[in-house]
């Protein structure tokens, strides 16, 4: 798939002897009773089916070379990241139709405006569409972007939930529902960003990022490889934090009645 | 049989503070107020009783519009209360919950909470404003530096009350305020409300499961039972001579309980 940069190749034949790492792993579920082969087969064939697939898709989205064609996968992320966010979250219809949409609005404000920057004032990707700069970026994005999404939504209900006497308490001595839900809105939202953060303190001593890892391994210089990871990092951090914010301020509403009441709990 | 209970005309306060009519509630599915027509008099201590289900709190809720009736209308001095900026009405009628709830950090930072919510509105609360609205509601002025969350539950309850104080109510609804409370630590703080009502010519309405403290407070009782009013009126001659039936037994019941 690669013109310009030359690594060693990996053959269909090669890539079958990746395989039998995988059946090292079946060997010891075998062994040790761990009940994980089934799972570790249909996940094995799965993932390369799955990677398969996107490599054509991105074959031919790169050949095609079309603006519309780039933004509709865009949308598509997005479509798919806002639905798994919402998922854990929605249990009822209602909750869906509630959720669905300020996820989605979380998500793509989040992550489109982060992918904006990045490719216009800091790569200076030529043509702005170009897809062999968006689609991996957007995706790396989109993904922070969803879990931030999900984390804020979990952990906002749960501290609404946790702390109604609370909320209650302010609402009586004259709070609006933004006062009254001020602090259950901020530990949503830390919840959501301590992943960013954490990655940011360990990167490069805990972990090595499988992007860098990567662009190494296709034959980048690896001080090129580490600045681009560095935009990574810092591109995860701002999705990730327009999104908890986005997501906590349009959900916080929800909780609460035009009269500033604290809605009774979901029948369970 | 449905006309029997209504209030006795003679219940229905000249001048009413809170005016209940065809109230129903909803909640779960489950109906718990079920046409209340009820007049809370201004200026009054009035006592909810009742057996517990009976609906009490949540015709507390519907006062300060924390809920709102499923139907029926609620008039707070002659307007319907939906009438009224919410959050206007919240400052003008304090609710005090049974479970007081403090917030994180000292008792001064509680009292000031409500000048932080509305600073227009709320005048600020001093140090020497803080202890006097303590010594109001019957806690040492000493505290006023305390951490609020390290307190008892007789004195968070009392710190629930000078907090409810400081946007300056006209009424305070009070629920089952002493349920957590020793019966002594409970009795001080009826004495303490009963006293409040005449030094700040407040409106009170409390809801209690407790008779002895309709007999040292109140001056109107309201019994209600599966979310209707089974009698209201005067609590001297509601506590001594019952009209009807219902509220005989359940007064009865309570003192065997109370001694």
């Amino acid at each position: 798939m690669s013109g310009e940069l030359h690594p060693f190749d990996i053959s269909w034949l090669r890539l079958m002897a990746a395989a039998v790492l995988v059946l090292v792993a079946l060997a010891l579920s075998l062994w040790q009773r761990l009940g994980l082969g089934k799972g570790l087969v249909v996940g094995a064939i799965r993932a390369t089916v799955q990677l398969v697939a996107v490599g054509y898709v991105l074959v031919w989205l790169f050949a095609a070379d079309r603006w519309y064609l780039v933004l509709a996968v865009l949308g598509l992320m997005v479509a798919v990241a806002t639905h798994t966010a919402a998922r854990r979250q929605a249990k009822g219809a209602a909750e869906r139709r509630t959720i669905l949409p300020i996820a989605g609005l979380a998500i793509l404000a989040g992550a489109g405006l982060t992918l904006a920057y990045v490719t216009a004032v800091v790569i200076h990707v030529s043509p702005w569409y170009n897809p062999r700069y968006l689609i991996p970026l957007f995706g790396m994005i989109v993904a922070n972007s969803m879990n931030a999404a999900a984390l804020a939504l979990e952990r906002l209900a749960s501290e609404m939930d946790a702390h109604r006497a609370e909320v209650e308490a302010w609402l009586a001595l004259g709070a609006t529902p933004g006062q009254a839900s001020a602090e259950a809105a901020r530990r949503a939202t830390v919840a959501a960003m301590i992943p960013a953060v954490n990655a940011l303190a360990v990167v490069g001593v805990v972990s090595l990022p499988g992007m860098m890892t990567g662009q190494i391994l296709a034959g980048a210089d690896p001080a090129l490889a580490v600045r681009y990871q560095l935009v990574v990092m810092f591109m995860l951090t701002a999705a990730t934090g327009i999104t908890a914010a986005i997501a906590v301020q349009a959900y916080r509403r929800t909780f609460f009645t035009p009269a500033a009441q604290l809605k009774p709990r979901a029948p369970a | 049989m449905r006309s029997e209970l209504r209030p006795a005309a003679a219940g229905l306060a000249a001048e009413a503070a809170f005016r209940l009519r065809g109230v129903r509630q909803v909640r779960d599915g489950r109906t718990t107020l079920d046409g209340i027509d009820l007049d809370l008099p201004r200026g009054g201590f009035t006592a909810l009783i009742g057996p517990s289900g009976s609906g009490k709190t949540s015709l507390l809720r519907l006062l300060n519009r924390l809920d709102d009736p499923a139907s029926g209308t609620i008039e707070f001095l002659g307007r319907p209360i939906a009438e009224y900026r919410v959050r206007e009405l919240r400052r003008r009628i304090g609710f005090v919950f049974q479970a007081p709830v403090m917030f994180p950090g000292t008792v001064l930072a509680n009292l000031q909470a409500a000048h932080g919510l509305a600073k227009a509105e709320v005048p600020p609360v001093d140090e020497s404003g803080a202890r006097e609205l303590l010594a109001l509601a019957g806690l040492d002025p000493d505290f006023v530096g305390r951490q609020a969350l390290d307190l008892s539950g007789g004195e968070k309850q009392r710190v629930a009350l000078a907090r409810a104080l400081t946007t300056a109510p006209e009424v305070l609804l009070l629920d089952e305020p002493t349920a957590a409370l020793d019966p002594e630590v409970a009795d001080r703080l009826v004495h303490t409300l009963s006293e409040l009502r005449v030094s700040r010519s407040l409106t009170m309405v409390m809801v209690t499961h407790r008779l002895r403290e309709a007999r040292i407070a109140a001056t109107y009782v309201a019994m209600l039972e599966a979310g209707r009013v089974v009698e209201a009126g005067e609590a001297g001659a509601l506590l001594r001579e019952p009209q009807q039936a219902r509220t005989r037994a359940f007064l009865q019941a309570g003192e065997g309980e109370l001694g």
